[in-house]
């Protein structure tokens, strides 16, 4: 006797990068190449169920995507993100003491677990944090003694006969009020927040130094991690990320400038500047160069949904490293190891100062990240493979499989790759991320946004 | 490297050469120092030197101030962004910017500010209504 099973579901079942075959589904943005500054994307981020997609942009806005509850029995794909809402959440600011200005760029966005029918997220630029609600208005009274249906008011003399005004429907209305403004808590540029899995707390860090805030509390936030130097001139490395871990509220790990991860433990002490792991990759000192420190500055840090382990990127790579082993990482993925021939050109036109960021599928078998060209990278931790792909409108019918990519680092050019010198440095994927549940994948160009699907038969 | 290779023609073996090329071949990094050490031959050893921060620096009055404030300029992890004299210079500026409607980049490193003292009638009028983001379009 045999057990029938699906052909598929042995290639498709374990959820591996390069099994999946990824589909153009939608892309949202201006189509012209002269870019405002303020459209320039700056973050994208899930919530929690997938339903919502928001987007922070270097203007102060951001723009939530719902996607649309498909008809699971004749749909051949998933629901569409369209627009929810969309609001101002910060505005630049000019620091009188300073003498600097204040961007309003969203730096962060990370959405709360859903607790009612409201939907909260914090939205950060470089020196305050802001709690959003974001809810749905659907009915509204009418029928008032006093006013008219335009609110004028009535007077009351003319009023002879009482009546109970009652809620009546309307037209979904999506409104956005800032419920909490943690200000005034950072002298640096705000480079990370995340939210502790007590859903009570969140931290917010800085170049130097990581505040603990409760939720309901804006008055009061403890430093929880202090790096500046008594003597500035002593500076050698920043914080660079930070993040709680998803499962233990006591535990977090922040990222320097010199290619180090720090978890610390707030049950240790108040102050956590005494790390309970350093996870350092020990260097060949005899490779050493002028750009390796900067080109080790690890620009995300990110841990897996399970806990177990985080990842990082730094300039030419992704590393995965075991919570339980400091000493080095488990996994080591080369995203874009053809620049290290071009390092001169880049620092000098400061590409070698881009913070890419990473990101984990939901079940932490593949990971994603960004790179020039409006490339992106995929790594299936199980087979190995690895893809580029690319963001472009030129792939744009839904459900047309995308075309894998390929750089030719150097010698003979073959059909269809791409040689370094012609890639566009100028069109940097920054900002990836996952579906917490499903392969749909959200992926910022410079000013665009791209929503890929797996392809669904 | 070559450059190195024509001052010590004589002494260099046929091993050696071979090695300087080898090593070049592993580490691209290295080559790719050298041609940046030839460009700006003052540049220091390694990022966080004063060396450095002269290179990242904007010229202004509160340049040496500022390092303090911006950490991640002082090791050179970031580019530079314009600084301002007071909130009247700031304002300025970003006047001047409207009127010149430059396309993408960003805030122009050359723009002098403080080139005279403001006036209400300079200021840019009060912002009109915030523009809606293009993704929502």
């Amino acid at each position: 006797m045999f057990l029938k099973f699906s052909l598929r579901s042995v290639f498709y079942g374990a959820g591996g990068g390069n099994d999946i075959q990824w589909c153009f589904s939608q892309v949202k943005g201006a189509v012209d190449d002269d870019v405002a500054e303020a459209d320039i994307i700056s973050t994208v981020e899930f919530n929690h169920s997938g339903e919502l997609l928001a987007t922070g942009d270097k203007g102060g806005r951001v723009v939530i995507f719902q996607q649309e509850q498909e008809n699971k029995i004749q749909s051949h794909s998933r629901g569409e993100y369209n627009v929810y809402s969309t609001f101002q959440s910060h505005e630049p600011e000019f620091d009188y003491l300073k003498s600097l200005e204040i961007e309003e760029k969203i730096n962060k966005i990370r959405w709360l677990p859903q607790k009612n029918a409201a939907q909260f997220l914090l939205s950060t630029n470089d020196k305050t944090i802001k709690l959003w609600k974001i809810s749905e208005r659907d009915k509204r009274p009418e029928g008032y003694n006093l006013k008219e249906e335009d609110g004028r008011y009535r007077d009351p003399t003319t009023v002879t006969t009482l009546r109970v005004p009652v809620f009546r429907p309307m037209d979904l209305m999506v409104e956005a009020s800032p419920r909490r403004i943690f200000a005034n808590a950072h002298t640096y540029h705000i480079n990370s927040i995340s939210i502790n899995s007590d859903y009570e707390t969140y931290l917010s860090a800085d170049d130097l130094r990581i505040n603990l805030w409760h939720l309901e509390i804006t008055d009061r936030s403890f430093n929880i991690v202090d790096i500046k130097p008594a003597n500035m001139e002593e500076l050698t490395e920043v914080i660079t990320a930070a993040e709680f871990h998803p499962n233990s509220c006591n535990t977090f790990v922040y990222s320097s400038s010199k290619g180090t991860i720090r978890l610390c433990d707030m049950r240790a002490s108040a102050l956590c500047d005494r790390h309970s792991k350093l996870f350092e990759e020990p260097e060949d000192p005899s490779n050493r160069s002028f750009f390796s420190e900067i080109i080790s500055s690890i620009s995300d840090v990110k841990f897996s949904h399970s806990g177990r382990y985080m990842m990082t990127r730094d300039y030419l790579s992704v590393k995965i490293w075991d919570l339980n082993m400091e000493n080095r990482p488990v996994e080591t993925y080369q995203v874009h190891e053809y620049l290290r021939s071009k390092l001169c050109s880049l620092y000098e036109n400061d590409c070698i100062f881009d913070k890419f960021e990473c990101c984990w599928n939901g079940s932490d078998s593949v990971v994603m990240t960004g790179s020039y060209n409006n490339f992106f990278r995929m790594f299936d931790r199980n087979t190995k493979r690895d893809i580029t792909l690319e963001a472009s409108r030129e792939n744009n019918k839904p459900r047309t499989v995308l075309k894998p990519r390929k750089v030719c680092a150097s010698g003979k050019r073959k059909k269809d790759e791409i040689s370094v010198d012609s890639l566009d440095f100028n069109k940097k994927i920054l900002h990836t991320a996952w579906h917490p549940k499903e392969n749909i994948i959200a992926v910022a160009t410079t000013n665009n946004l791209y929503i890929f699907q797996d392809k669904v038969n | 490297m070559s450059q190195k290779q024509e001052e010590n023609p004589a002494e260099e073996t046929g091993e050696e050469k071979q090695d300087t090329q080898e090593k070049e071949g592993i580490l691209p990094e290295r080559a790719e120092e050298a041609k940046l050490k030839a460009k700006y031959p003052s540049l220091g050893q390694k990022p966080g030197g004063s060396d450095f921060l002269m290179k990242r620096l904007q010229k202004g009055v509160w340049g040496i101030i500022s390092y303090c404030l911006e950490p991640q300029r002082v090791l050179g992890m970031r580019p530079t962004e314009q600084k301002y004299f007071d909130s009247g210079d700031y304002n300025m500026a970003k006047a001047k910017m409207k009127n010149k409607q430059l396309p993408s980049a960003g805030p122009d490193k050359n723009l002098v500010t403080g080139d005279h003292i403001p006036t209400p009638q300079d200021l840019p009028q009060r912002k009109s209504s915030l523009v809606t983001s293009k993704l929502a379009g």
